[in-house]
């Protein structure tokens, strides 16, 4: 294993961070603008998500560049600055980790559909690349691939990240299915698990999608089906509208509590998804040290 | 009729190429192309829409069972319109402002055009005053709208405002979908229908319909 990942994975059950954009808008972020982008135009936004994450007590805290590669900045006219923004965004994440806690640069998918011929490999391989190398150059320590729903996609994610040089770790959104234990492409927890490990990820892990509950049976099999680093980040749950506004109902109390039971279940990363936010990993951090959780 | 039984199989399997091929035959041997459309096709689509209920299909399946499909209706289509024929119903379909996904919105079209539906798709990042216009111009009997992301979700809820603000929230029946949404967002943002799946849809369309 990678020396960093050994330093990191020591920590389990390791705390990495919440969600992003809703924080992000509640800075100013507008809809339907580009979230990306803020790490050239108003990074002190970013940077002020970033700290509230290592303040709450992240150990890993990701970077403002889910959406940051070639084919989706294109559709905002933001193509050329890919690589800038990348940098951008692991660098403000590394000044805000500040050696507290270690960056992962986020790659997220491209939003075309390599079944349907909407984009190539050479293309998803050229904007992946070029997405990692930004990252890497930022400073990053790492880099999770995630929310992936097609495992061709992450494949192809994953072998441009690693070119790097840095750890690679691969996330997919099993929510699909009668069980909402497959991606929506049809791709079961085992399958990902095995095909990834066997084409070199570091790390294997489970994020968005339903809602924490339906994430302890996808944690138990997925720490059955590889030795691999196991990263779990659940979303809070579905939104409601109350007065008018988008609710995640779930507190960061009952958060963790489901959290703990996949701690015990034995994954090593933990974290949250949409609709989380600064105090659930507060919520987390104490599952972690008050709660019990087998090593 | 066997050929056309094969026309039904190469849908449900995905065979864009042959299921062309098939109906270009039929319509050449002057089969009815309203008894293919009705008799063939559409079956064939709610198979499909039934294995991926069951999780024999999943998204996959459902597009290149799509693209089939589609393949098929672009030979009838012509024909049909030039017969005067109606569809089923029309819908005007989108992804709502400040989303750009539409893999769903996709194969909800998809499967509405399989089922017999004029579709217009309005794409991606759609203002409500382009839905307003849109339903204007073209009167659907229906408004379907997507949304990927929960920071876009409050479009949803925009839009059924600015029908409202227009006068026409009761010209057209609004479906909600997406992977936030859910049946009691649909309620309170005042749809009329939310499906958690394309095929499901189909299912609501046709129930609000009768």
């Amino acid at each position: 294993m990678h020396s960093t990942l050994q330093e990191i994975v020591a920590l389990r059950p390791v705390i990495t961070d919440g969600a992003w954009g809703t924080q992000l808008q509640a800075k100013g972020l507008s809809q339907g603008a580009c979230p990306d982008q803020l790490n050239l135009t108003k990074p002190e936004w970013v940077e002020q998500v970033a700290r509230s994450y290592i303040d709450a007590g992240s150990n890993i805290i990701l970077t403002n560049t889910f959406g940051a590669n070639s084919i989706i900045l294109e559709k905002y006219g933001l193509r050329e600055k890919t690589f800038d923004i990348n940098r951008a965004g692991a660098s403000i994440s590394k000044a805000a980790a500040a050696a507290k806690a270690f960056v992962f640069g986020s790659i997220g998918p491209s939003g075309k559909m390599l079944l349907m011929g909407e984009v190539t490999e050479d293309a998803l391989k050229d904007a992946f690349s070029e997405q990692a190398a930004g990252l890497a150059e930022g400073g990053a320590d790492a880099i999770i691939v995630e929310t992936m729903s097609d495992l061709e996609e992450a494949k192809i994610a994953l072998a441009s990240a690693k070119a790097t040089g840095l750890p690679v770790f691969v996330s997919m959104v099993f929510d699909s299915g009668k069980d909402k234990d497959r991606t929506l492409m049809g791709t079961t927890i085992e399958d990902a698990a095995s095909v990834l490990e066997e084409a070199g990820a570091d790390g294997i892990g489970a994020n968005c999608g339903s809602g924490i509950e339906s994430y302890i049976p996808v944690a138990k099999r997925l720490r059955a089906a590889t030795n691999l680093p196991v990263w779990i980040k659940p979303n809070a749950g579905l939104p409601e509208i109350i007065d008018g506004n988008i609710v995640y109902t779930i507190t960061p109390a009952a958060f963790a509590s489901h959290a703990k039971t996949i701690i015990d279940a034995g994954v090593d990363f933990i974290g949250g998804c949409c609709g989380t936010a600064p105090d659930f990993i507060k919520s987390l951090v104490n599952i972690k040290h008050t709660g019990t959780y087998r090593n | 009729m066997e050929q056309l039984q094969k026309l039904s199989e190469a849908i449900i399997n995905g065979d864009a190429k042959t299921a062309r091929e098939l109906t270009r035959e039929a319509l050449n041997h002057r089969v009815d192309p309203k008894v293919i459309v009705k008799d063939y096709l559409i079956p064939a689509m709610d198979e499909v829409g039934k294995r991926f209920e069951c999780n024999e299909f999943f998204v996959p399946e459902l597009l290149i069972a799509a693209r089939a499909m589609k393949g098929s209706l672009e030979l009838i289509n012509p024909i049909l319109a030039s017969r005067g024929d109606k569809p089923a119903g029309r819908v005007v379909i989108g992804t709502v402002k400040g989303d750009l996904h539409d893999i769903g919105k996709n194969l909800v079209a998809s499967m509405l055009e399989g089922a017999g539906f004029e579709i217009i798709d309005l794409g991606v990042d759609v203002a409500p005053e382009t839905f307003v216009n849109s339903i204007k111009e073209k009167q659907p009997t229906f408004l379907a709208l997507s949304a990927l992301l929960t920071t876009t979700m409050p479009s949803m809820k925009h839009t059924i405002d600015a029908l409202k603000e227009a006068g026409i929230r009761d010209n057209v029946k609004v479906l909600v979908g997406g992977a936030p949404v859910s049946p009691r967002y649909a309620e309170e943002i005042g749809a009329d229908g939310y499906s958690d799946s394309a095929s499901g849809a189909v299912g609501l369309v046709r129930s609000l319909m009768a």
